[in-house]
């Protein structure tokens, strides 16, 4: 049986699933409720300074792909709209109630060191585990000089990670913003400051959709509507990118890492751990369905590291990063084909006119008894996978590495490469 | 026959009057069209008689455009919302899908294309309009799927067209063949009304072959002629006492049922059996079943594989309590002047000379219909009738130049859909003909 505990920045917790911060973790009720559920630990909702923020009615939009519901999600709710002190309370208890869970809270204050010098103090005496620097929401606070107008100016988030630093004795982690060109220079700023985690992605800037007959972007608040967070599984790719940017960047390399963006299930956990994460934070998934889905995400990665014979999780976090590369790094005589399972293909055509109309013509219909067949033409086939992917049939369409006689070749030393080196 | 009201009116309406196939909702349908891979080159398409372009009008029906999806199916087949409740889709387009091979669930086609036509029906929408008007005159013979099929692309392509119609309603065996729990609230009325509703067909009903008009006299009044007759005459078992009371053709009481007002007052014995393996025999086995009959049995001289009705059917007859025994022909019908008993039936099978009787007081003949040139006044002068069939070529020409035929009268008797394309290959045919 696999060892799922989990430390990072010297929090500890019984598995690397967290709640981020955001609704489900804004009160004590729903926390309870996610320890009961078996989460390992939760960021609570983002705390401010007194008086709280007021929230609009209307929050959520979403993304509907193909009967997908929530496929990509996004909100213009702002931090928690509770008193400090309740929230401060709350925390407390809960803390003292399930002392083997992380619990670390989310901070956003303005950029003022006395703010974070005084809010600091008050979440200590919670005996929290840690906080996490809300560098990230992109709407709303971010037009009060808050969220991601911190993030977006590196030297901001290390002047305000080294103060702190100064003024605390937990761990601070730094959450990201994703609404940058280079996510390397945030987290190298976080690094500089002293930061001993950084959580990232946060939201997206996003319209999820507009309202064709309101003619306003959604959500819509009394016929108006305005950009907000975009999180769910649509960002995940987005997310992988950054994580693995991040750990693979010598300047920042073995920097503690909790993963976030679009994780629904322990594969999604899985892979952003390969990438570098030690924890993972999920959101969407579980206000799409619940906090039961940790119920799967706990035993599906143990039974997959046991298959994999990974005892711990340091086993295999990280593993991934080595054979994420520069383009320029790959092998160009590295040569995969498609090929097409005639016992398994039901006849769509789908890999066809996908390769057909926008691919390279690798791939031939004949009608055999009133059926097409679709084979590929070897010689045509560049390996794009489009075919496999586009493919309904599991493992109906695969790619066959082709044994190559030349050797390693990169960009860098290819002939038409105007630098080559050769 | 028995005496009418075994089962309550109430029973008797949950029995006839609700769909046995009910419309899917909003969310059933965005679901069911989510499934559909929008293959390449669809075998759905060609396995729809009508060539209706389905992965086109799954889509649309996916993405909310639900106009463009009834547009796509009726320009193809203008009695896309009968066929969708009466075509049987898993020989067809359903046969066709995909889907089978990998999950064995095809899309549900069939109850899609009702959805999207069933919302343009809601909303009242008339796609359709004429343009080029022609001053062309031409003649439908015959207001069944095939005629109307064909009047209606005449009508559009902006020819002037007069249907002749034998009985008292529009429709054909839409209006009189159909068991009422596969279309109800008269949809075949409510789809007719929307077909005319194009404007350029003028209705003539009760208006017979020989007894109205001649082919003479349409040949000289008219630019063309298409011939949407059906089939008037019912096959017979060919054994005595044929016409002793309690042996009744299919057909007819399927048609007097549908037409009937007051099913309690339908007269019919407590023990059926149905000779046949086709639609019309499972429409009468069940029918008979839901009148309130206490047993029905349905006799097909071969197998359960050789029967016409499809394996869906068949478990529908099954389900609604119909009994089927396979490999028995009809030998000798027992009764007398007040009715039948018993059928006396001997096995079909080489080397098998059991002999087993079945009694009752009903007995239904479902095995066929054919042609009856005679019935068509001057028709069998002009035209090939072979086999009791209107010989036509692949544009629906008969061999008199400008006569035009399809539906039942062409090839036997087959399913709507075919009727449908029939008319509509003719209608092209005639236009191109007269253009």
């Amino acid at each position: 049986m696999a060892d799922l505990t989990c430390k990072i920045a010297g929090v500890k917790s019984p598995n690397p699933f967290w709640l981020a911060s955001a609704p489900p973790t804004d009160k004590a009720y729903n926390v309870i409720r996610a320890f009961k559920a078996g989460w390992g630990g939760v960021v609570w909702k983002t705390l401010g300074e007194d008086p709280p923020v007021v929230n609009v009615s209307s929050r959520y939009g979403a993304v509907e792909y193909n009967g997908q519901r929530m496929m990509g999600f996004n909100n213009i709710e702002l931090i928690s709209d509770r008193p400090l002190a309740l929230n401060l309370e709350e925390i407390k208890a809960v803390k003292k109630e399930w002392p083997d869970r992380a619990l670390i809270v989310s901070l956003m204050v303005p950029c003022n060191e006395l703010s974070w010098k005084n809010i600091l103090k008050k979440v200590e005496e919670t005996n929290a585990d840690g906080v996490e620097l809300n560098f990230g929401c992109p709407h709303g606070m971010s037009e009060r000089g808050m969220g991601s107008a911190v993030g977006q100016v590196p030297e901001y988030i290390e002047m305000v990670t080294r103060w702190c630093k100064t003024h605390t004795q937990m761990p601070v982690f730094v959450k990201l913003t994703p609404n940058i060109s280079d996510i390397r220079k945030p987290a190298r700023a976080a690094k500089a400051g002293g930061a001993d985690a950084i959580s990232l992605i946060n939201t997206i800037n996003s319209i999820t959709r507009v309202d064709l007959d309101q003619m306003a972007p959604e959500p819509v608040v009394d016929g108006k509507g305005t950009h907000g967070g975009y999180c769910g599984p649509a960002v995940k790719p987005i997310a992988l990118n950054m994580v693995s940017e991040i750990s693979r960047d010598p300047a920042t390399r073995g920097m503690a890492i909790s993963g976030i963006g679009g994780i629904s299930n322990w594969r999604d956990a899985a892979e952003f751990m390969a990438l570098g994460s030690t924890s993972v934070q999920v959101c969407t998934a579980a206000m799409h369905y619940g906090f039961k889905i940790v119920d799967d995400m706990i035993e599906g990665l143990s039974h997959w590291m046991d298959e994999k014979k990974y005892r711990k999780l340091s086993d295999f976090v990280g593993a991934a990063t080595p054979n994420t590369t520069d383009w320029q790094y790959l092998n160009l005589n590295f040569k995969t084909i498609a090929k097409i399972d005639q016992t398994k293909c039901i006849g769509c055509g789908l890999c066809y006119i996908a390769c057909e109309d926008t691919s390279h013509q690798s791939i031939s219909v004949k009608a055999q008894n009133r059926k097409n067949i679709f084979e590929v033409i070897e010689e045509e086939c560049v390996g794009c996978n489009l075919c496999a992917h586009v493919c309904p049939v599991q493992d109906c369409i695969t790619m066959i590495p082709q044994e190559s006689k030349k050797p390693y070749l990169n960009w860098t030393e290819h002939p038409n490469n105007p630098q080559s080196k050769i | 026959m028995g005496e009418p009201g075994a089962l309550s009116p109430k029973q008797l309406e949950e029995n006839f009057c609700k769909d046995i196939h009910p419309p899917l909702n909003l969310n059933q349908a965005s679901i069911e069209a989510s499934r559909c891979y929008f293959c390449y080159d669809a075998p759905c398409i060609k396995a729809c008689p009508t060539e209706i372009n389905i992965p086109s009008f799954i889509r649309k029906i996916s993405t909310g455009n639900l106009k463009g999806a009834a547009i796509d199916i009726l320009s193809e087949n203008i009695f896309g919302g009968a066929c969708a409740r009466v075509c049987p889709v898993e020989t067809l387009c359903e046969e066709g899908c995909v889907r089978n091979t990998a999950e064995d669930k095809p899309v549900a086609i069939g109850l899609l294309q009702r959805h999207a036509t069933d919302w343009l029906f809601e909303k009242k929408i008339q796609p359709f309009e004429r343009k080029n008007l022609k001053q062309k005159r031409i003649a439908v013979v015959g207001a069944g799927p095939a005629g109307l099929s064909c009047a209606h692309r005449l009508a559009v392509l902006g020819y002037d067209v007069i249907v002749f119609e034998a009985k008292k309603k529009l429709g054909g065996l839409n209006e009189y063949g159909l068991a009422p729990y596969k279309m109800v609230n008269d949809f075949a009325q409510k789809e007719i009304a929307f077909i005319l509703e194009v404007g350029g067909i003028k209705v003539e009903l009760e208006k017979e072959f020989g007894r109205d008009f001649s082919m003479a006299e349409l040949r000289k009044e008219f630019e063309a002629v298409f011939l949407g007759v059906g089939l008037s005459g019912v096959n017979a078992l060919k054994l005595e006492s044929e016409n002793m009371p309690g042996v009744l053709n299919a057909v007819d009481f399927i048609s007097d049922l549908r037409q009937t007002k007051n099913l309690s007052a339908v007269a019919l014995g407590k023990r059926v059996v149905v000779i046949g393996g086709g639609s019309t025999a499972i429409d009468i086995a069940v029918e008979s079943k839901r009148l309130g009959a206490s047993s029905v049995t349905l006799v097909y001289r071969r197998g359960f594989s050789e029967m016409k009705a499809t394996s869906v059917e068949i478990e529908f007859a099954q389900n609604n309590g119909v009994l089927i025994e396979t490999w028995a022909r009809a030998k000798k019908l027992i009764g007398n002047s007040k009715g039948i008993s018993s059928v006396e039936f001997e096995r079909t099978q080489s080397g098998s000379s059991e002999i087993f009787t079945l009694p009752c007081d009903t007995l239904f003949k479902a095995i066929g219909q054919i042609l009856i040139p005679e019935k068509l006044g001057d028709v069998k002068e002009f035209l090939e009738i072979t086999n009791g069939r209107i010989l036509v070529n692949d544009e629906r020409r008969t061999t008199l130049k400008n006569v035009f035929a399809g539906g039942d009268c062409v090839n036997g008797g087959k399913l709507t859909v075919v009727s449908v394309q029939d008319g509509k290959v003719a209608a092209e045919a005639i236009h191109k003909e007269l253009s």
